[in-house]
């Protein structure tokens, strides 16, 4: 597929193991740089106010406490909190977003400096026009700075180990009397397609239930062409329940 | 093959969870390290799991698993591949002796061809406002130089530094700042093909010439010098770093001669090009303390010999500092703490 080409980046490990990346889209990076930014200037306006109460002892010290304070503050954080927080800044925390080595190594310090320090270019002329258009172009998704460091920046959305037995409630799986319609399902659904029907059942209690009635009666109308399941077991089964059941023999294999 | 996927989820998940809890708790401190047991049991976990998911990258209709195994077996990839960070073995000692001048050498063709522009760059500013000295209007990188260096001279001897007397230190600041501004600038533009470090170099070399012209045609060596070499000396090798750690930028940019992939040889020189940053960062603190707190004084405050004698006294510490420190027996010393 074309968007696996544009959006991911997989990585061989020695083991022979292959994992994905999926790489971070140009609007949701400059989103983060937003909260970043945002997140500077608020901490500093802070900062400020207490440093500033240097000047009751000497105005001229308070002035350069003051100008390498912010200077040290604008060019250092996201260097530091990218080596504190492996990756992430404030802003790709809370977007999902994390900084990795395009190897999948750990990030060293010096990759995580250099790609921070280059943001000078990337910024130019205006408005990271050199880093969007580099963005853009690259099939890594890089900016300069990535390039010099080797880093890539994903997205890091939610994992968690995937619970079988909720999904499968308590009731009888009828489609699993029924051999070839469970064979032509396997063969037929793509891992897609089964994901889909696994998603709208883990999260059938976020819908309303006019809409939910109405998702599970097309993807159980879906499932129930592909399968051609005889008349006779339609009529009994609710969609909800088939779906279910789909999802139970595309997942679950009891021999 | 997986005949139960739910059963071999079931069976495996504790040990997806312990390596979870394992590369969370490494992931909360950067600065920590694992004991022999612990890294023993990183190793065996993040075995297991990667050869769990090879054996699910064959179940094509799990999607969920697969995607929870990647990212366990990517974050286990990068902490038992990955390269010792600073922070395990950082020491500021060993980085200051040998790190930093050991690099500088290292890289040392890039500093003799910033070296090499800043004179022509000069002999090319000198040589403009020797022939045409309307070119100084041009040419002067402040207003304060753009008058005669006589009446400064004059002036800032009859003031006797009080011009700067309770704005020392905010004028050390801005010095700092802004130099280290144009010394990043100068390594960041080595990502334009070293094009831009190149006009960086240059341009500073025109601007040093022309200043340094304009004083010896109007008599004002003395001064110039007690002025200039104070901080100079380390302020303009610092700049010259900088455009050695953009040119190194630029020679992995362009790889020539090399026959390694461009990530390859940007990996290779990340490096080197954040510790002659960082290096040339420092020169520029001790640049800014000097000329705003020794360099702005002129006789009668401080002899014009006395400035001259403590600038040529920096110039061979900082010389012998970046070509002699670190050096063991001939060999750069083992053990430097590295920025990897």
């Amino acid at each position: 597929m074309n968007t696996d080409r544009t959006h991911l980046w997989r990585v061989r490990t020695p083991e022979g193991v292959a994992f994905t990346f999926r790489l971070a889209s140009p609007v949701l990076r400059a989103a983060a740089l937003m909260i970043d930014l945002a997140v500077v200037s608020i901490a500093w306006s802070v900062i400020a106010v207490v440093l500033s109460l240097l000047k009751l002892f000497s105005e001229d010290i308070a002035g350069l406490v003051i100008a390498l304070g912010y200077f040290l503050f604008s060019q250092g954080y996201n260097i530091a909190i990218e080596w504190m927080w492996r990756g992430q800044s404030l802003g790709k925390r809370v977007l999902r977003l994390r900084v990795v080595d395009a190897r999948g190594l750990r990030l060293t310090f010096a990759q995580i400096a250099l790609r921070n320090l280059l943001r000078f270019v990337d910024g130019l002329p205006l408005f990271y026009l050199v880093g969007g258009v580099t963005t853009l172009l690259n099939n890594r998704a890089q900016r300069l700075g990535d390039l010099a460091a080797d880093t890539l920046v994903v997205w890091e959305p939610a994992e968690s180990v995937p619970d079988f037995a909720a999904l499968r409630g308590e009731k009888y799986n009828s489609l699993r009397s029924h051999g070839p319609a469970v064979a032509r399902l396997r063969q037929a659904v793509s891992p897609s397609e089964a994901r889909a029907a696994w998603s709208a059942l883990a999260r059938r209690d976020e819908f309303d239930a006019e809409e939910r009635v109405k998702l599970f009666a097309e993807l159980a109308a879906y499932f129930r062409t592909l399968a051609a399941v005889p008349p006779e077991m339609n009529e009994p089964v609710a969609d909800e329940q088939f779906v279910r059941n789909v999802v139970d023999v595309l997942y679950v294999n009891r021999g | 093959m997986i005949v139960n996927l739910e059963k071999f989820v079931a069976e495996e998940r504790p040990r997806w969870e312990r390596l979870d809890a394992r590369l969370r708790k490494l992931a909360e401190d950067p600065w920590s390290k694992l004991s022999l047991v612990e890294a023993r049991e990183l190793e065996s976990l993040y075995q297991r799991v990667a050869a769990d998911l090879a054996r699910l990258s064959s179940y094509a209709a799990e999607p969920e698993a697969r995607q929870y195994l990647e990212n366990l077996v990517g974050r286990g990839h990068a902490e038992i591949h990955g390269a010792r960070g600073a922070g395990a073995g950082f020491r500021l000692g060993a980085w200051l002796l040998q790190t930093f001048p050991q690099t500088f050498r290292r890289q040392a063709q890039a500093f003799w061809l910033a070296l090499a522009l800043t004179v022509v760059g000069a002999i090319f500013g000198a040589g403009a406002v020797a022939l045409d000295p309307e070119a100084k209007e041009v040419l002067m990188p402040f207003d304060h130089l753009r008058g005669g260096p006589s009446e400064r001279v004059a002036r800032e001897q009859e003031n006797r530094g009080k011009e700067l007397s309770d704005r020392k230190a905010r004028f050390s600041g801005m010095l700092m700042t802004h130099n280290t501004q144009v010394t990043l600038t100068a390594m960041a533009l080595g990502m334009s093909w070293g094009i831009g470090t190149l006009v960086i170099i240059f341009s500073n070399g025109v601007m040093l010439g022309a200043v340094v012209v304009d004083y010896l045609l109007d008599g004002q060596a003395t001064f110039l010098f007690g002025w200039l070499l104070p901080h100079g000396v380390v302020e303009i090798p610092a700049i010259l770093v900088g455009g050695q750690a953009g040119f190194v930028l630029a020679g992995a940019l362009l790889g020539r001669g090399q026959r390694v992939r461009l990530a390859a040889r940007l990996r290779a020189a990340a490096p080197d090009v954040v510790t002659l940053c960082l290096g040339a960062a420092l020169m520029l603190v001790w640049a800014g303390l000097v000329e705003a707190f020794f360099s702005q004084y002129h006789e009668p405050v401080l002899p014009y010999a006395l400035k001259i004698s403590f600038g040529l006294m920096e110039l061979v510490a900082l010389t012998w500092y970046l070509f002699r420190s670190g050096l063991a027996g001939g060999k750069p010393a083992s053990g430097a703490a590295k920025i990897s």
